[in-house]
């Protein structure tokens, strides 16, 4: 790789990748993102390497493994080019097919295109698939067409232009103004100006500065930084170097979390790919910037994607919050000016000073500028991430890019903001999805994502949930938020296992906002939301587990029973055969009966019973011994 | 400590020379190279490096991803995100802790298998989740667990 020495030497490299593209030959691109690779993305590449050496089509066939375009629910995708047929669900089977019908024939496979489940109709281009139709795509639309761990792929596109532009043509300053003008705002949850955060790291006295990718992507549900940093690593890169040029510092690091080693590795790579080329080192371009980066790999510790805990992280200290009376942009890391940006608001830097603030602030709301990534997953059809405008309300981006809920479920609220953020009930779902919206409605943006939840979740169980995850992972340096939350834990499982009392809730509303006004960190003062916004659009669950001890979704294992309908079990055997209790008694032919003294409750009976029996049905505890006498009776 | 053991470590700690901010980094290292941090690993750290044990033993203990224990041949770890979680993960790691016989944070008593859970691995759409080894699986239920780890127990005793 030759070292590129000036703007120009980019546009001539650009200029003969464009001259020496074979028109003719034609690209399949196969997603290869961690989502697809757990649906066996691996063996689909292999089976095309093999079939295409078996037919001797090397020359005009390209196999490309990409990062993720967002549709995980239909994994793995693949994408022939051109015209861009979207094959979905694509096994190692069906490889043969595909070559034979589309690379060879020019022919569609029909069976792995996208059918409208209402319609019945196929799409083939991705413009025609709802999902994405509906979706306003910058930040992932190349995903599928980079190759994460191809440099070239990301310049044939364009890339890098926005840095070349930034260099040659706008000062410091420049950067700072177009930045701010744009109204971008911080991706990682607070929402705070990023053109603000900029200046001021800039404006602060000393040397040196720093400037930091916060890829420590804790928040449970949400995976997009995942995708840009795991899928196209070269978008984060450049904002970062441009980030660096506004505000005089010259070293960064990316902060990745060790859950995400597809993601470190292909940082790494990029890392060292625009090293050779001379995007980082000494001399940019020929700008006479100097500007490198490294990789830092997080241990495991949520709390560590705070910025001044992940600062301590990234001197390799304990990854615990610092007090924040002074601010990290000027005594940050190493305590010297240091600018954070979370992936995603990185990523949006380069399509900034391409298309220019104007641009950039025409999408959106008022106050939220810009696309925004949300991982759209839990309850409902299509899962995966998607990008929209902001102000796009929940139910559009639940019901026409997610295609509503599945068998026929009553959708029951959205989880959004992780565990910071709280549950908005289904009668909201017209709200326009900003910062400020979120907020009024007790929940927050947080890193963006919208965890679909239908009638078999628990409200109080999923407020356990979150209360237990963030006891797991509170640092225990503050006194509220390590005793607040084993507190509202405590009184939490109380709930979900029926010894809950009516003084509860008071209490749990006490505990709640001494932690949101005496915490440390901000981990602490939202770790509130799930439980108090819950308190407020579910009261009526409370009280149905605490008085009726009942859960009326039907999910706290406490309060339910397991029980066979005699009616309809077909004696097959399979869930006495599997029981880990041993507590079903029943000869195999004859009806199954559950010993409830035995029984723990683990739901593996039902998982297992056939679908054309559907015997075993969940009851609330205590039915089981009134349908027992009925039977008896009859 | 073997002597082999310590040239590993010289090694690592030779290829930090110089940068701030390593331990963290240091550490992991030593882990995939020895699969866990031992007390005597930690110790012989300390002397190299000049960082009170003290100091090495709290960074280690206060990361989820350092193992202070040594763990079994075959690692499993079941998502417990939120996403997983609304689509069945609590029930997906009952079948493996049963399936195991250990609960989550144990290893089997014959160094076979090491049960974790993780707070999110970043897999939502294909929840729940799991990772057996290196390799990741989507839309796991109770029967595909069996399978999967009947599997690998087989395959280890051959």
């Amino acid at each position: 790789m030759a070292r590129l020495t000036s703007i120009q030497d980019l546009e001539i490299l650009r200029d003969e990748m464009e001259r020496k593209r074979d028109p003719l030959r034609r690209e399949v691109a196969i997603c290869t993102g961690t989502g697809c690779l757990g649906l066996g993305a691996r063996k689909v590449v292999s089976a095309f390497e093999r079939e295409v050496e078996l037919r001797g089509l090397q020359r005009e066939i390209n196999i490309k493994e990409t990062g993720c375009p967002g549709f995980c629910e239909k994994g793995t995708l693949v994408v022939v080019s051109p015209p861009g047929i979207y094959y979905m669900g694509v096994q190692p089977d069906d490889v043969p097919e595909i070559v034979e019908e589309t690379l060879c024939r020019g022919g569609l496979v029909g069976h792995l295109l996208y059918t409208d489940p209402v319609t019945g109709q196929k799409a083939v281009l991705e413009d025609d698939i709802p999902f994405y139709n509906h979706q306003l795509r910058f930040l992932i639309k190349n995903n599928i067409k980079i190759n994460p761990k191809d440099i070239f792929d990301y310049i044939a596109l364009g890339g890098y232009t926005a840095l070349s532009r930034a260099l040659s043509q706008m000062t410091a300053q420049d950067v700072i103004e177009e930045i701010k003008k744009s109204g971008l705002r911080g991706r990682g949850g607070g929402g705070f100006p990023t053109g603000k955060k900029w200046e001021s790291t800039a404006q602060a006295p000393g040397q040196p500065k720093y400037v930091i990718v916060n890829c420590d992507e804790g928040d449970p549900g949400a995976f997009m930084d995942r995708a840009l940093m795991e899928g196209n690593p070269h978008s984060v890169l450049e904002g970062l170097i441009i980030g660096a040029y506004a505000v005089g510092a010259h070293s960064g690091y990316i902060y990745v979390r060790m859950e995400y080693p597809l993601a470190v590795e292909n940082t790494k790579f990029a890392l060292h790919q625009a090293r050779e080329l001379g995007l980082l080192g000494k001399n940019i371009l020929g700008s006479g910037f100097d500007f490198d980066v490294s990789v830092h790999r997080g241990a495991g510790a949520f709390v560590s994607g705070e910025s001044t805990a992940l600062m301590n992280a990234l001197e390799g200290k304990v990854g615990e919050p610092r007090p924040k009376y002074v601010h990290t942009s000027t005594s940050g890391l190493w305590n010297r000016p240091s600018l954070l940006n979370n992936v995603e608001t990185w990523a949006n830097i380069p399509l900034i000073i391409n298309r220019g603030a104007d641009w950039f602030s025409s999408i959106g709301t008022e106050k939220s500028k810009g696309t925004k990534i949300f991982s759209l997953v839990g309850k409902v059809n299509n899962t995966g991430l998607v990008e929209v405008p902001m102000g796009m309300s929940l139910a559009d981006i639940i019901y026409k890019i997610g295609g509503g809920i599945p068998n026929g479920k009553m959708l029951k609220g959205v989880q959004t903001g992780g565990p910071s953020g709280g549950i908005i009930p289904a009668r909201h779902l017209q709200t326009p999805v900003d910062f400020e919206e979120l907020t009024r409605l007790g929940s927050m943006m947080g890193s963006g994502s919208i965890i679909v939840i239908d009638e078999d979740t628990c409200a109080v169980d999923l407020a356990r949930y979150f209360v237990d995850f963030l006891c797991d992972e509170s640092c225990g340096k503050c006194l509220p938020c390590r005793e607040g939350l084993l507190r509202m834990r405590e009184i939490l499982d109380g709930i979900v296992s029926g010894t809950g009392r009516e003084e509860d809730l008071q209490i749990l509303k006490e505990v709640a906002d001494l932690m949101r006004k005496t915490s440390l960190c901000a981990l602490g003062r939202t770790a509130v939301n799930p439980v108090l916004s819950t308190l407020s659009y579910y009261p009526d669950e409370y009280t149905a587990h605490i008085i009726e001890k009942r859960c009326p979704s039907l999910a706290c294992k406490a309060l339910v029973s397991y029980y066979v309908e005699p009616e309809v079990c077909i004696g097959c055997g399979l869930c006495k055969k599997n029981c880990p209790q041993g507590a079903i008694e029943g000869e195999e032919g004859s009806i199954s009966v559950i010993d409830q003294s035995l029984c723990s409750r683990c739901g593996i009976c039902f998982d297992v019973c056939p679908p054309k029996a559907r015997a075993i049905t969940k009851v609330s505890r205590g039915l089981v011994q009134s349908k027992a006498i009925e039977g008896e009776k009859a | 400590m073997t002597d082999d053991d310590k040239e590993k470590l010289d090694k690592l700690i030779q290829k930090y020379e110089g940068k701030e901010g390593f331990l963290i980094q240091l550490l992991l290292d030593l882990q995939s190279e020895m699969h866990w941090i031992s007390k005597e690993a930690i110790k012989e750290l300390s002397l190299r490096l000049k960082i009170p044990v003290s100091k090495i033993f709290r960074v280690a203990s206060f990361y989820k991803a350092m193992n202070l224990s040594p763990v079994g041949r075959h690692n499993v770890c079941v998502c417990m995100g939120t996403a997983c979680q609304v689509r069945g993960a609590q029930r997906l790691l009952d079948a493996t802790e049963s399936k195991l016989g250990i609960k989550s944070g144990q290893t089997t008593r014959d160094y076979g298998f090491t049960l974790n859970r993780v707070n999110c691995l970043g897999c939502c759409a294909i929840g729940p989740v799991m990772i057996v080894d290196n390799d990741y699986h989507g839309r796991v239920d109770s029967k595909k667990v069996k399978l999967l780890l009947g599997q690998l127990a087989s395959d280890s005793q051959n």
